[in-house]
């Protein structure tokens, strides 16, 4: 089992320096945003539609470039450092859940037998192990959202990037995956940049929370959430979290006033 | 179980409602198949009563007992021709969909080629083939080359515009997430275009296969027979001259027979591929 170390002697994984994203026609979906990420980190991205925190996702990932600053890695990326989980579980649909997990390593070149170990392993993490051979229409919205984690940490990969992957499921379900995604978090000490607009889940999963803004998207707040993992239901009624809550909400009220 | 669930009396593995859908059902699935067999033998005796009633000759309109007996009659001669009319037809096929699914592929993976050649693909597809196989027989010397290229003409289209839809519909989330992980674009073409595009080539090729018919009837038609030995489109056509009315349709029946059979094909085919994963192919429960 990985450790996270404690906050301060975290080293820095990444870095978001004062980027600035316009899309054609003007739109200035990010100003001046900046962010440093350590290692073990779990960081969310709160804030109102329009605010750009997917567009920052997307060039963490290197999906798209910034128009203007950088996004600097403390070390050379390879291939399998990074997952990614959006927000609908996109699974291939003509493949099975093991060869479902098992693509970011057959993009590497590796065969199906050196890694089988590892694609048991991710399965099991998210208690899927018995389904290896089901069809993602096979599955319930929820379980099809574990198996999009499963290949995110497959690789055991440094960062992985969340963009609103709960979102879209029942609020039973989205506390069940919270409590796990902590759990697995904690299991392979992955760095989690999560994108989300609900206050709860912010508060409850990370250590930090970047409230954003929308038009221009930019960076209006980041707050700490100072409370000891692992969290479990206990954390959920008690009365720091209530407190974080309430802080962020009203950051994200100032975010939604500062956009109006 | 709690306890207050004992006191009553299990409930029935199937209700009211759940019998009466399998009963729909269970009818239903007769019914797919009794319907249309009851349909023809309808349309069979009107025809038969037509001709007797009207004392119709059978170089105008043949009864049915007629037509079958051409059938079996003429069986050998007729068999030889729907042999040679099916061996055009599913090599005109197999072009198409090589040539189709090729072209899709090239046009895919090279904007410029596609730009260049997509409007003329278009052309061809326009263009009845009726009209241009006259001039294909002028320049092409041999006759199973001709036909193939007519019915290759009609066929290819589909499979291309249906396969480069379907290289095109890839989810883009599964396309971004190919690129994070570092995907060559041959990978990408191989693991998530290919199999996103199944459904839509598919889909293509069941329109194709009974394309490359038309295209061997329309052929044979226009070709004659000249050394390659006599299709059944060859057949109506000497029968028509010879007012052999019945062997005319003789000859229909099995064209039309060899399409339906082509296209159950085609289908049995798209459903083995698909039933495991795409919606097309699932059965819902209600």
């Amino acid at each position: 089992m990985a450790q996270i170390a404690p906050f301060d002697a975290r080293a820095e994984l990444m870095r978001v320096n004062a980027v600035d994203k316009v899309f054609p026609g003007d739109v200035q979906a990010l100003r001046a945003m900046s962010l440093t990420v350590r290692e073990g980190d779990f960081i969310s991205l709160l804030g109102p539609s329009g605010c750009g925190k997917s567009t920052a996702l997307r060039l963490i990932a290197g999906l798209s470039e910034p128009t203007a600053g950088r996004i600097e890695w403390a070390k050379d990326r390879a291939q399998g450092d990074l997952g990614v989980v959006f927000q609908e579980p996109t699974l291939m649909p003509w493949a099975t859940v093991a060869q479902n997990v098992f693509l970011p390593f057959r993009l590497e070149g590796k065969t199906c037998g050196a890694v089988k170990d590892d694609i048991l392993e991710a399965l099991k993490l998210v208690g899927l192990d018995k389904f290896q051979n089901a069809y993602p229409r096979e599955l319930s919205g929820g379980m099809k959202m574990r198996v999009s984690i499963a290949r995110a940490m497959v690789t055991q990969p440094k960062l992985i990037l969340m963009d609103e992957p709960f979102a879209a499921l029942d609020e039973i379900t989205r506390f069940k995956l919270n409590n796990d995604l902590l759990d697995m978090q904690a299991r392979i000490g992955c760095t989690v940049i999560f994108v989300t607009h609900s206050v709860f889940e912010s508060v409850f999963l990370s250590d930090r929370i970047v409230v954003m803004a929308a038009r221009p998207g930019r960076v209006i707040e980041e707050l700490h959430v100072d409370e000891p993992y692992p969290r479990g239901e206990m954390f959920r009624t008690s009365p720091e979290y209530v407190a974080h809550c309430r802080a962020a909400s009203q950051a994200l009220e100032h975010a939604m006033e500062a956009a109006a | 179980m709690s306890v207050t669930d004992l006191d009553r009396p299990p409930a029935p593995t199937v209700d009211a409602e759940e019998a009466r859908r399998a009963r729909a059902r269970r009818i239903e699935k007769t019914a797919r198949w009794l319907l249309p067999l009851l349909v023809m033998a309808l349309m069979i005796w009107v025809w038969d009563r037509i001709v007797v009633w009207n004392e119709i000759p059978h170089f105008i309109l043949p009864s049915p007992a007629r037509v079958w007996g051409s059938l079996t009659g003429d069986w050998a001669i007729l068999w030889d021709s729907a042999l040679l009319t099916g061996r055009i037809t599913l090599m005109a096929l197999a072009i198409a969909v090589v040539g189709g699914a090729g072209l899709a592929i090239l046009f895919n993976q090279n904007r410029m080629v596609e730009l260049s050649l997509y409007p003329y693909a278009v052309i061809l597809q326009v263009t009845p083939v009726v009209a241009i196989a006259p001039l294909i027989f002028i320049y092409v010397e041999s006759k199973t080359v001709g036909m193939l290229l007519c019915a290759w003409l009609v066929a290819f289209f589909p499979v291309l515009s249906s396969t480069t839809l379907g290289l095109n519909s890839v989810d883009h989330n599964l396309r971004d997430l190919f690129r994070i992980y570092g995907a060559t674009r041959w990978q990408r073409l191989w693991m998530l275009q290919l199999p996103s595009a199944l459904p839509y080539f598919l889909g293509g090729l069941k329109i194709a296969g009974g394309l490359s018919l038309i295209g061997a009837v329309v052929a044979e038609l226009v070709a004659g027979t000249g050394g390659v030995g006599t299709g059944l489109a060859f057949r109506i056509q000497e029968a028509g001259y010879r007012l052999n009315i019945a062997r005319m349709f003789a000859a229909l029946a099995i064209v039309a027979a060899m399409g339906v059979f082509i296209f159950a094909a085609l289908s049995l085919l798209s459903h083995m591929l698909l039933r495991k994963w795409h919606e097309s192919a699932i059965k819902r429960e209600h």
